[in-house]
C-alpha cells in the first residue's frame, strides 16, 4: 500500500486509538484476553463472505456480539474476564475456520494490502474519533472501576455499563485495523505499545500519551517501511511496537 | 429522617449458602456504628451491600441526601501500575464535579504529604495506601464513610494515629461512621452503637449492652478479652 494522505491520516487515528484503548486493556490485566477477544471477528467475516456483504461489517458485528457475550457472561457466572474470553475465542476460531477457505482464513488474521476507498477511509477516521472522546471523557472512570469496582460505586460509577462500553470500545477499535492489520495483528498494535508504556511511565497521563505516541510511530513508521521495500505493512508494524517493547524492559532495568 | 441508615430483615445468598439473615438495624445522624464479630461472619459482605454491589433480600433505606465515603480492607493493586495517588484522587473529584483543591486539602487532613502522593500507588507503604483510601473516601465531602478494617496492616503507632484522625473528622464534620473492626478496645472507645455478627442471633446495642462477655464469647465461640475504657464518649 502506498502511504496516501488518507492513509495515513486513517492510520493515525486508528493507531491513536488504540494505544487508548490499550493502555486501559493492559492497567486492566487483559492484555490476553483482549488479544483474543480480537479473533472473534474471524466467524462474522466469514459469513460475511458467504454471504458477500463487506467482510469489515461482518467483522464489527460479531466484534459487537462477542462483547456483549462475554460481559454478559462474565456478570451472570462471575467467571474471570481470562476464562471466558478463552472459551469464546476458541469457539471462534473453530467456527471461523469451519466458515473461510484458507485464504480467506490467513487475509483475515494478517491483513490484505488492499488499498482504502476514501468513503472507507473517512468512515474509519470517525470512528476512531469516536473511540478517542470515549476513553478520554471517561477515563476518570475507567481509571476508579480498574482500581476497585466498590469504590466507583461508592462515587456514582455505574460499573457494568462502563465494563460493557469498554468491551465495545475495544471491539470498535479491533475492527478499525481488520482491512489493514489484520485480526491477529490489530490486537497486538493495542497492546504492545500499551504494555511498553506501561514500563515506562509512572503517571496516568504519561501512560496514556506514551502509549498513543509509540501506537502512532510504530504504525507510521511500519507502514513506510513497508511501502519502501515492498512488503505488507502489518507484521512490520508489529515488529516495530516489539521492538520498543524489548528496548523499554532494557532501559527499565538499566534506570 | 434523624437516621442515617435504616436496614430491615437484610439477607444475602451466595448461592446455596446464607452469608447474612434477618438483618435489622439502625444507624443514627452523626452517630457511630462498630461492626464486629470474627472472621467469616459477613461484616465485609454487609458493607458490600450497603453500597450496592451486592443482591439481598429485605430493605437497606440511606437518608435523601447520602454521600458515601467508602474505605475497603485492601485493595489488590499492582505494584508498577502507573498511576499515582493524585491520578487516583482527581479522579473522583472529576466525578463527583468537587473542586480539585479538595484533593490537596484532603491529603493534609490525612497527613499524606504531597510527595508521597506523586508517586505510583504500588509504592506506597500500607499505612501510606491507607491514608490515601482515607483521603480517597473524604473528597467530595461525603456525610457517611465506611471503614472496613482501617488500620489492618499499620503498625501500632500508625493505627492510633489514623483512628484519632478518623475520629476528629467525624466530630469535626458530623459524618455518620459505619466502622468494621477487631480491636474491640478500639470499638469501646469510639463507637455509639455495636452490631456484632458472628455465631447466633446478631446482637445491636449500644457499646455497654453489647460487649459483654457472654455476648462476646456467644459470637466468637470463645472467650474474647478487651480493655474497657472508662473515657468513653
Amino acid at each position: 500500500m502506498t502511504l496516501t494522505t488518507e492513509a495515513l491520516l486513517l492510520s493515525v487515528a486508528m493507531a491513536s486509538a488504540a494505544g487508548l484503548v490499550g493502555a486501559f486493556a493492559v492497567m486492566r490485566r487483559m492484555a490476553l484476553a483482549s488479544d483474543a477477544l480480537s479473533h472473534v471477528a474471524l466467524p462474522g467475516i466469514g459469513l460475511a463472505l458467504a454471504f458477500h456483504v463487506h467482510p469489515v461489517v461482518g467483522g464489527i458485528a460479531a466484534l459487537c456480539l462477542g462483547a456483549l457475550l462475554i460481559w454478559s457472561l462474565e456478570y451472570r457466572t462471575r467467571m474471570s474476564t481470562e476464562t471466558i474470553i478463552g472459551v469464546v475465542f476458541s469457539a471462534a476460531l473453530a467456527v471461523g475456520s469451519m466458515m473461510a477457505t484458507g485464504e480467506e482464513l490467513l487475509d483475515a488474521l494478517l491483513g490484505v494490502p488492499a488499498s482504502l476507498t476514501r468513503a472507507e477511509a473517512a468512515l474509519g477516521v470517525v470512528a476512531a474519533l469516536g473511540i478517542i472522546a470515549f476513553v478520554l471523557t471517561q477515563k476518570e472512570r475507567l481509571v476508579m472501576a480498574l482500581v476497585s469496582a466498590d469504590l466507583a460505586r461508592t462515587s456514582g460509577v455505574r460499573v457494568a455499563g462502563l465494563e460493557l462500553a469498554f468491551l465495545l470500545a475495544f471491539a470498535l477499535t479491533v475492527s478499525l485495523g481488520l482491512r489493514y492489520l489484520g485480526v491477529l495483528l490489530m490486537g497486538s498494535l493495542i497492546i504492545i505499545p500499551a504494555a511498553t508504556a506501561k514500563h515506562v511511565a509512572r503517571s496516568l497521563d504519561g501512560m496514556l500519551a506514551t502509549s498513543v505516541v509509540l501506537a502512532v510511530i510504530s504504525t507510521v513508521a511500519g507502514a513506510a517501511l513497508a511501502s519502501r521495500f515492498q512488503r505488507s505493512s502489518g507484521p512490520v508494524i508489529i515488529v516495530i511496537a516489539a521492538g520498543m517493547f524489548f528496548a523499554s524492559l532494557f532501559l527499565r532495568r538499566r534506570r | 429522617m434523624a437516621n442515617a441508615l435504616e436496614v430491615e430483615h437484610l439477607e444475602v445468598h451466595f448461592g446455596e449458602k446464607r452469608v447474612l439473615s434477618d438483618l435489622s438495624f439502625e444507624v443514627r445522624s452523626g452517630g457511630a456504628l462498630a461492626i464486629i464479630g470474627p472472621n467469616g461472619a459477613g461484616k465485609t459482605v454487609l458493607f458490600q451491600a450497603l453500597i450496592g454491589a451486592l443482591r439481598h433480600g429485605g430493605s437497606i433505606r440511606w437518608a435523601p441526601g447520602t454521600r458515601l465515603g467508602y474505605v475497603p480492607q485492601k485493595l489488590d493493586i499492582e505494584r508498577d501500575l502507573p498511576l499515582t495517588g493524585v491520578d487516583f484522587l482527581r479522579a473522583k473529584a472529576t466525578i463527583a464535579r468537587a473542586p480539585l483543591g479538595d484533593v490537596d486539602r484532603m491529603l493534609s487532613l490525612v497527613g499524606l504529604p504531597l510527595s508521597s502522593a506523586r508517586e505510583p500507588i504500588g509504592t506506597l507503604s500500607g499505612g501510606q495506601f491507607q491514608r490515601l483510601l482515607l483521603a480517597f473516601a473524604l473528597v467530595a465531602r461525603p456525610n457517611v464513610l465506611l471503614f472496613d478494617e482501617p488500620t489492618a496492616g499499620v503498625d501500632q503507632l500508625g493505627e492510633e494515629g489514623l483512628y484519632e484522625t478518623i475520629h476528629r473528622l467525624q466530630v469535626e464534620q458530623g459524618l455518620t461512621l459505619l466502622l468494621i473492626s477487631h480491636e474491640l478496645t478500639i470499638v469501646y472507645r469510639y463507637a455509639s452503637a455495636v452490631l456484632c455478627l458472628g455465631r447466633g442471633r446478631p446482637c445491636f446495642g449500644p457499646p455497654d449492652e453489647v460487649l459483654t462477655s457472654e455476648i462476646m464469647a456467644q459470637a466468637y465461640g470463645a472467650p474474647v478479652r478487651f480493655h474497657r475504657h472508662d473515657a468513653h464518649d
